[in-house]
């Protein structure tokens, strides 16, 4: 490549690949604080590679569940990521084996920075620069994290147990605008609690997989799926996690919509495109 | 090879045969509404849920512990906006540092 200054979606893509990279270090250190092996926590972040199916494979592991359980509901929470390759796929119309790569990298942060812009030139960079960039980051500081959890004991003296319940929640945030999905996010919470004494671990989450499917099944004015940078982070510089980058993949992405009848966008978010890297040098 | 092992791999394979599969179905099977706005719920619920696990289940128990003290520590981290690493690192020392007080 040759140096030339970097357009606005290759800083996007590059500040966004910073923020989420950092933290795959509380995913190592979750990882191992769960029980897996160092090399465990890596080959989940180098193979699977969606940040948000991780944390559930590991937080199922964690409560003692069992590998089938993990299994399911790490697959589940995958299932937005076809969405987004549907997507991805008619906005960049990748052609043979880089179909291959575009699918490994095709994640919430790729696909909201490729939204956020609107020349065709512009979307391709960003995608690429934010899933490759997030690819290299995430599984370096996976493998710090790992080896950091390894190194400190005994995880409940360190409130690893409470990072977890920090990290889902904080999951779970950028996807709560308006009222509707606080209701289904409550609702699957206590249907949740009420199984746990009932059924073996793991399956509580199935079964709010399930009352939530049914939700959205039945509710015509459940939200289609949007990519939050779910895994948090955001645009780096404090802008709160995923807020900005998803709202500007809402307004930005005609497909996002996908002909749903939903709500009218909410308000963009100012911490995207109030800053310098949403526009031009 | 023990049986996690096996059950990363297989969870690996289904991760990138889901991503895969957006990129060679035919995009009307995916993009209808009601596909789309399953997937949504799905993903709200299931963190959600993940949230309630790691917080209140101990096993097939339901406890209230330190736990709590790093909900409501993150929950308050997120109002302030802070980042996502910034509410993991609150949610662990809200825990730790309950338990340093002696309870949970």
């Amino acid at each position: 490549m040759q140096l030339k200054p970097p357009t606005p979606a290759v800083r996007i893509g590059l500040s966004v690949a910073l923020a989420t990279g950092l933290y795959g270090i509380s995913f190592g250190a979750l990882a191992v604080a769960a029980g897996l092996s160092v090399w465990q926590a890596v080959a989940l972040s180098a193979l699977m590679f969606t940040g948000g199916s991780q944390f559930a494979f590991i937080g199922v592991i964690a409560g003692a569940g069992a590998g089938g359980a993990a299994f399911g509901a790490a697959t589940l929470l995958g299932v937005r990521n076809a969405v987004y390759g549907m997507q991805m796929n008619v906005m960049l119309r990748p052609r043979r084996w880089r179909r291959f790569a575009a699918a490994h990298v095709t994640i919430d942060e790729s696909v909201a920075v490729a939204a956020s812009q609107t020349d065709p030139a512009e979307e391709r960079r960003g995608f690429w620069v934010a899933g490759l960039g997030v690819f290299v980051l995430w599984n370096l500081f996976t493998v710090a994290g790992a080896l950091l959890g390894d190194a400190l004991g005994d995880p409940a003296a360190w409130g690893l147990d409470g990072a977890a319940v920090a990290a889902f929640l904080g999951l779970l945030w950028p996807r709560l605008k308006g009222r509707d999905p606080v209701a289904l996010a409550v609702v699957c919470a206590v249907v949740t609690v009420l199984a746990v004494p009932f059924v073996p671990a793991g399956v509580p989450i199935l079964l709010a997989a399930l009352a939530a499917a049914a939700w959205g099944w039945a509710d015509r004015r459940t939200a289609p799926v949007v990519p939050a940078t779910d895994d948090g982070g955001g645009s780096g510089t404090g802008g709160g996690p995923g807020g900005g980058i998803a709202a500007a993949a809402r307004d930005g992405d005609p497909s996002a919509g996908g002909g749903a009848d939903r709500e009218p966008s909410p308000p963009r978010d100012p911490c995207l495109n109030g800053r310098p890297d949403g526009r031009g040098e | 090879m023990d049986g996690l092992w096996i059950w990363i791999i297989v969870a690996c394979a289904a991760a990138y045969a889901t991503k895969l599969l957006g990129y060679l179905v035919p995009s009307r099977l995916l993009d209808n509404p009601r596909m789309l706005r399953v997937a949504g719920a799905v993903t709200i619920g299931l963190l959600a849920s993940l949230t309630a696990v790691n917080t209140f289940a101990s096993g097939q128990a339901v406890v209230v512990d330190a736990r709590i003290a790093a909900l409501a520590a993150a929950a308050v981290a997120l109002l302030l906006r802070a980042p996502f690493l910034v509410v993991v690192i609150v949610g662990a020392a809200a825990a730790a540092g309950t338990r340093l007080l002696g309870w949970g």
